[in-house]
């Protein structure tokens, strides 16, 4: 039966009240859980244990791969593959190769930031269980979503549904996975 | 706890001093979200097709046409001659990058230092960033001779084996701008994904759901999300303001590795940063006075937020003008007969003297104006100022391009430019372009970032009694 559903939702109303029900289905013991807002809300990912975001490594590591990388280019177009002497200057040279490199270092972290982002998010995808719950339009507008998982160990649908009640969640509901 | 919070209160300031809130009004999320969407949502109102069209022709029949016509004929179509190698086409892409550089300061580097006003300007100004590089990036592609020769600008492997010249700041610029113009799109698009999403929920029809959701990617909303996305956006952010001094700074390196007196000195990175900056404060006046009152925008967009862009304006028209001031001091301090010849002849020439003085009355005289809080709060007169900006700003690159080339070393080199019909059709062109792309921006995608003007609200702070917290926690 569990394979069939994604989770329950509960509806709330403010910033404030999202987190401390967050907070309490973090102690209640449950894993597999969400919070969906319009906007990030501050102290979230603390509740949720989120830690750092890999984020930032993407882009390290696809700005510094370039960087090496323009290097490597200029070294071999200008020095190696077609040595010309331009005004008796060295044929590579940290000054005048230091600039594209850094400029695409730049280029290519913003693209793994962005690419980071979006693997991380596992987007894009063209649906989400969570698109036919109609309350859930109003994510984007104003209200604040929980939704505990169907997979999360602890999950059963009358204990769940009393800790979202208790906590002030309001048109709880099941939400189907039809994928 | 209530004597500490009485206390506090004792301490506040007094009302007068008190800063007025980003967003006039108090208003509830729900209310926000209908208002910035409501032009995307709404009838095309007439003033947008009165715009449109005639921005429209510019930008897809006079470019174009100006376009062939150039490439078919060849570079003699401009005004461009020797010695003055360098005409409008230079004079115009640097204006154009130029204008580009407020928008990321705006949107990146008062990320950076958490200037909260921001959140209401932030996406209109990336915008302008974002179309202004395209057409500045189309400036160094048609100004080499046979434009079908572009891509010997990239190191791409041929049978030739045939490299760029990478000791060249001109090469330096190819890569400087196509990076520009991809990382800014990158960062405008990334925070257009969650009112992207936003307009997916709201649309009424399959085919909007459809488009929104396909440029959405499927955003939730999701804290998770929200996590990686607010890490993806601060770094983007910090590379963002790495390149707002970068750019220019290479484009004034085109210039200031030559030998021409005039161009010839270390201050020109700086010099371009500065102009670029200052340049682009005056668009986005431009843009925003009029967009304000036209969407209704008046409680987001306030006076307040204009009032600051001015104050940023004077802050760069003062920088310009220790900057001009410094570059006739070192021309007289060098004692080189050249660049004291260039430099008395900007304003005392018989040729181009009065483009020394727009660019000196305009850029660091009028600007004063803005010392006053009454001149920032006249509208009108702001944006006058603006578009004033605007065209000093053009003159500066005219006057450095122009007034350096066209007398130099030799007087049997001297020569005479003047633009033909093309030039200025060219660049009609560019701006038809330009206002094309930012109205068919405000008719599709919300000018103001909805969820961070939201997020911003003193309700959205979850430890804050507006954004529902109650009282102390044990």
């Amino acid at each position: 039966m569990s394979e069939k559903n994604y989770g329950l939702i509960a509806e709330f109303d403010s910033p404030a009240a999202v987190l401390q029900a967050a907070e309490k289905t973090r102690d209640a013991g449950y894993r597999r859980w969400d919070v969906f807002s319009p906007f990030p809300i501050h102290g979230l990912d603390k509740v949720m244990g989120l830690g750092n975001s890999l984020v930032g490594w993407f882009a390290f590591l696809f700005g510094a791969g370039a960087f090496i990388g323009t290097m490597l280019l200029i070294w071999y177009c200008n020095a190696f593959d077609y040595p010309l002497v331009v005004g008796g200057k060295p044929m590579f040279s940290a000054p005048m190769s230091f600039v594209p490199s850094y400029i695409l270092l730049v280029l290519a972290a913003a693209l793994g930031a962005f690419i980071g982002m979006v693997a991380l998010n596992q987007l894009p995808r063209h649906h989400h269980p969570l698109f036919k719950n109609k309350r859930f339009e109003l994510v984007s507008r104003d209200k604040f979503f929980l939704v505990i998982g169907s997979t999360d160990l602890k999950f059963s649908e009358t204990e769940t549904r009393k800790l979202l009640e208790e906590i002030g969640g309001t048109h709880i509901e099941l939400v189907e996975d039809d994928e | 706890m209530t004597e500490v919070a009485d206390n506090l209160k004792s301490l506040a300031p007094p009302a007068e001093l008190r800063r007025s809130p980003n967003i006039i009004g108090n208003r509830s999320f729900g209310f926000l979200t209908d208002k910035l969407t409501a032009f995307n949502e709404g009838k095309t109102p007439l003033w947008w097709w009165i715009m449109f069209f005639p921005a429209a022709f510019c930008g897809t029949i006079v470019l174009p046409t100006m376009l062939i016509y150039k490439i078919s004929t060849g570079v003699g179509v401009w005004g461009n001659n020797h010695p003055v190698m360098w005409g409008w086409d230079i004079i115009n892409f640097v204006w154009w990058v130029g204008v580009a550089h407020a928008g990321t300061l705006i949107s990146a580097m008062l990320f950076l230092t958490r200037q909260h006003w921001r959140t209401a300007i932030g996406r209109a100004a990336e915008a302008m960033t974002v179309f202004s590089v395209m057409m500045a990036g189309l400036y160094p592609g048609i100004h080499v001779g046979r434009s079908w020769f572009d891509w010997f600008m990239f190191p791409i492997p041929t049978y030739e084996g045939m490299w760029p010249q990478f000791r060249s700041p001109l090469m330096w610029d190819v890569f400087a701008v196509n990076t520009y113009l991809i990382v800014s799109t990158t960062f405008w698009y990334m925070g257009l994904i969650p009112d992207l999403a936003l307009l997916r929920d709201r649309s009424k029809t399959r085919v909007r759901k459809f488009l929104y959701g396909l440029f959405a990617l499927g955003w939730t909303g999701s804290a998770r999300h929200w996590h990686n996305y607010e890490k993806a956006y601060t770094v983007l952010a910090g590379l963002c303001t790495l390149l707002v001094f970068t750019v220019s700074s290479i484009v004034g390196m085109d210039f200031a590795t030559s030998q021409i007196a005039g161009w010839h000195a270390t201050i020109f990175p700086l010099y371009f940063v500065v102009g670029a900056v200052y340049c682009g404060f005056g668009m986005i006046l431009v843009l925003l006075i009029p967009l304000r009152k036209l969407l209704h925008l008046e409680n987001i967009i306030t006076q307040r937020h204009i009032d600051r862009v001015c104050k940023l304006t004077l802050l760069s028209s003062l920088a310009i003008g220790y900057i001009y001031l410094m570059e006739y001091f070192i021309a007289w301090y060098s004692g080189d007969p050249y660049e004291r010849w260039v430099f008395s002849h900007r304003l005392l020439g018989t040729t181009y003297w009065y483009g020394g003085w727009i660019m000196i009355l305009v850029n660091v005289g009028m600007t004063q104006l803005l010392w006053f809080k009454k001149a920032r709060a006249n509208l009108k007169l702001v944006f006058c100022i603006a578009v004033l900006i605007n065209c000093g700003m053009w003159f500066e690159r005219f006057v450095i391009i122009v007034g350096s080339l066209y007398q130099d070393f030799l007087p049997a080199n001297w020569g005479y430019y003047k633009q033909t019909w093309v030039d200025v059709l060219t660049f009609v062109g560019t701006l038809g372009v330009f206002f094309m792309m930012y109205l068919l921006f405000i008719r599709f995608v919300p000018m103001v970032a909805v969820s961070e003007v939201k997020g911003i609200t003193p309700e959205a702070d979850p430890h804050h009694p507006p954004g529902g917290a109650k009282g102390e926690k044990p």
